[in-house]
């Protein structure tokens, strides 16, 4: 594995993809790759630009946040980078491979705004899920269900069914259901989006103590600026009609490790500054 | 549980009074001739005594047929013809074969008609179709042609329950197997599973509270197809062939007996599909 990393010794001997994504990762840094790519729906009245001309580079270990008001096309481009959705023009590059090489291969996990656990499933048995599609044996299934679940502070929760778990609980469910499949790659669509702010607040700064304990590459969508501010190491501000990258900030001046405090700081505000000032640049306070 | 046993005494006590009312009115004028003709006293309470414990009433009251019902569960064995659970055991072995019998095709078109666009065209008229030609009128021929090819017994019985029970097996089915939301089918998506496992894993395990619903009412028409199919096949046993005797002979009790019997195994059926719906959905299922 590129990272090594002790919570992640399983993950090195495990993996059943993880000898050649280790070899295809020690070739690049660069895990995403897009070029003047666009996508255009075709709508019965006139057709919709998701994506105009977007470019993108995305390095391996970085924290990526895309945000932008709703209808700017930061989930269209999530879902194209998860092959959800096909481009109409340009070129992406996930890994060295194409989109749909690299979901065949299942180098990433997605986290959805809802969690999408499957109702009849106990939480063990959905983080579990992607795991007997790959076809690993039940002992093994297990015993990384329950290591996800307590990574992210669920266990004694793994014979619960969904509805008796909190709407926070249920996502951290999903995040663990993602993390299972040992990606390197951690897509999320606003996971935390329909969540109370201080529920929020503690899933951010569990999140980030995770990205920085897994060394996992993650692109995460939200139309929070301080969320985005907290998380990121990179910040790509997206612009509606036609969707459209207005600008990549850069989070350097903050350290790598969050804590709740950063948030006062005075480069905090100054990134938050320009995340709001490259949003209002776009309009997209207009509508 | 003391909230409801008001409301349904009451209204089981006005049913009560109306069967007995009922009783008298339609048995009267029997009841009052075979006094006079005897040269009996024939007053009120001479007439309404007698139209209540006729041989063969026009409508016999519910104490005779409970009585009817207790002799016959009670006076025989179990094996022998003159206990109605052995007719009841023979009209719900039809049922039960031909339900399987549906469910297996109910499922199958319904798999069919999801997952093939012209089947939903081509077929879906024909499931309905099948569903407008009387029951009574099919079921002779049925087990003519049946006969025919030397299939007699169980089978045929079995058959016109089938028919019966996939109607509404398919239309849950069909309703039950799109039923599944489209963020899980994304979420099997990214873990490339196969269109099988999305089957096995999500379409059918989603559509499972419409197969139950679709049970209920299929085990209930099944023990009605059943008792239609006795009628054709000279009624040797089952509940139909009781019911065909009895009119034979105007044996009136007899007749109701056997109706109160059909009716108490299509309930008892159906609180077995229930019973087995809270055992295999109960906790995924409560909300």
């Amino acid at each position: 594995m590129t990272f090594p990393n002790p919570l992640d010794v399983r993950e090195a001997t495990a993996s059943r993809q993880g000898s050649d994504r280790a070899a295809s990762s020690a070739k690049s840094s660069v895990v995403v790759e897009a070029r003047k790519l666009s996508l255009v729906y075709p709508t019965a009245d006139k057709p919709v630009t998701a994506l105009s001309e977007v470019d993108l580079t995305i390095a391996r270990g970085d924290f990526v946040s895309l945000i932008g008001p709703s209808g700017c096309g930061k989930t269209t481009l999530l879902r194209v980078i998860a092959d959800l959705e096909r481009p109409t023009s340009g070129h992406i590059v996930i890994e060295g491979m194409t989109p749909e090489q690299a979901r065949l291969k299942r180098l990433y996990g997605y986290v959805f705004q809802a969690p999408a656990l499957y109702p009849w499933r106990t939480v063990e048995r959905n983080v579990m899920l992607p795991l007997e599609i790959m076809g690993i044996a039940r002992a093994e299934r297990q015993a990384r269900a329950r290591e996800q679940l307590e990574r992210v502070g669920l266990s004694g929760f793994e014979r619960k069914f969904p509805w008796q778990l909190s709407g926070g609980m249920q996502q951290r469910v999903s995040i663990a259901r993602a993390l299972a499949l040992q990606p390197d790659l951690l897509l999320m669509d606003e996971p935390f989006g329909a969540l109370d702010e201080i529920t929020r607040d503690h899933l951010n700064l569990h999140l980030t103590q995770l990205w920085r304990a897994t060394g996992k590459t993650c692109v995460f969508v939200t139309h929070s600026i301080a969320e985005a501010v907290f998380l990121s190491t990179r910040i790509v501000v997206m612009s509606p009609r036609p969707g459209r990258i207005l600008d990549v900030i850069d989070c350097d001046s903050l350290p790598r490790e969050r804590k709740l405090e950063i948030r006062e700081s005075p480069e905090f505000a100054a990134i938050a500054h320009r995340v709001r000032e490259g949003l209002k640049e776009g309009h997209s306070y207009d509508d | 549980m003391t909230k409801r046993a008001l409301p349904v005494t009451v209204m089981t006590l006005l049913l009560l009074a109306a069967w007995y009312v009922g009783a008298a009115w339609l048995n009267w004028p029997q009841a009052a001739e075979t006094l006079v003709r005897a040269n009996k006293p024939a007053g009120f309470a001479d007439v309404l005594a007698q139209a209540y414990t006729m041989k063969r009433p026009i409508l016999p009251t519910p104490d005779q047929v409970v009585v009817e019902l207790w002799t016959s569960l009670t006076g025989y064995a179990p094996t022998s013809p003159r206990n109605l659970l052995f007719h009841a055991w023979v009209t719900a072995e039809a049922a039960l074969t031909g339900l399987a019998m549906g469910l297996l095709l109910g499922i199958l078109l319904a798999a069919g008609i999801v997952y093939t666009r012209t089947l939903e065209a081509s077929l879906l008229p024909w499931v309905i179709a099948s569903q407008t030609i009387p029951i009574l009128a099919i079921a002779p021929m049925i087990v003519v042609i049946l006969g025919n090819i030397g299939l007699t017994g169980l089978l045929p019985k079995a058959v016109i329950c089938m028919y019966l029970c996939f109607f509404p097996i398919t239309v849950g089915m069909v309703k039950g197997l799109r039923s599944a939301d489209p963020l899980w089918l994304d979420l099997m998506r990214t873990y490339s599973a196969s269109g099988m496992r999305a089957f096995w894993s999500l379409r059918l395990p989603a559509s499972m509270p419409f197969l139950f619903a679709s049970l209920k009412v299929s085990v209930a028409i099944s023990v009605v197809g059943a008792i239609v199919g006795e009628l054709p096949t000279g009624g040797q046993a089952g509940l139909g062939a009781r019911l065909l005797s009895g009119s034979y002979y105007g044996q009136t009790v007899q007749i109701w007996a056997a109706l109160i019997m059909a009716s108490l195994l299509s309930v008892a059926l159906i609180a077995v599909v229930r019973g087995l719906e809270l055992v295999l959905l109960g906790r995924a299922g409560a909300r």
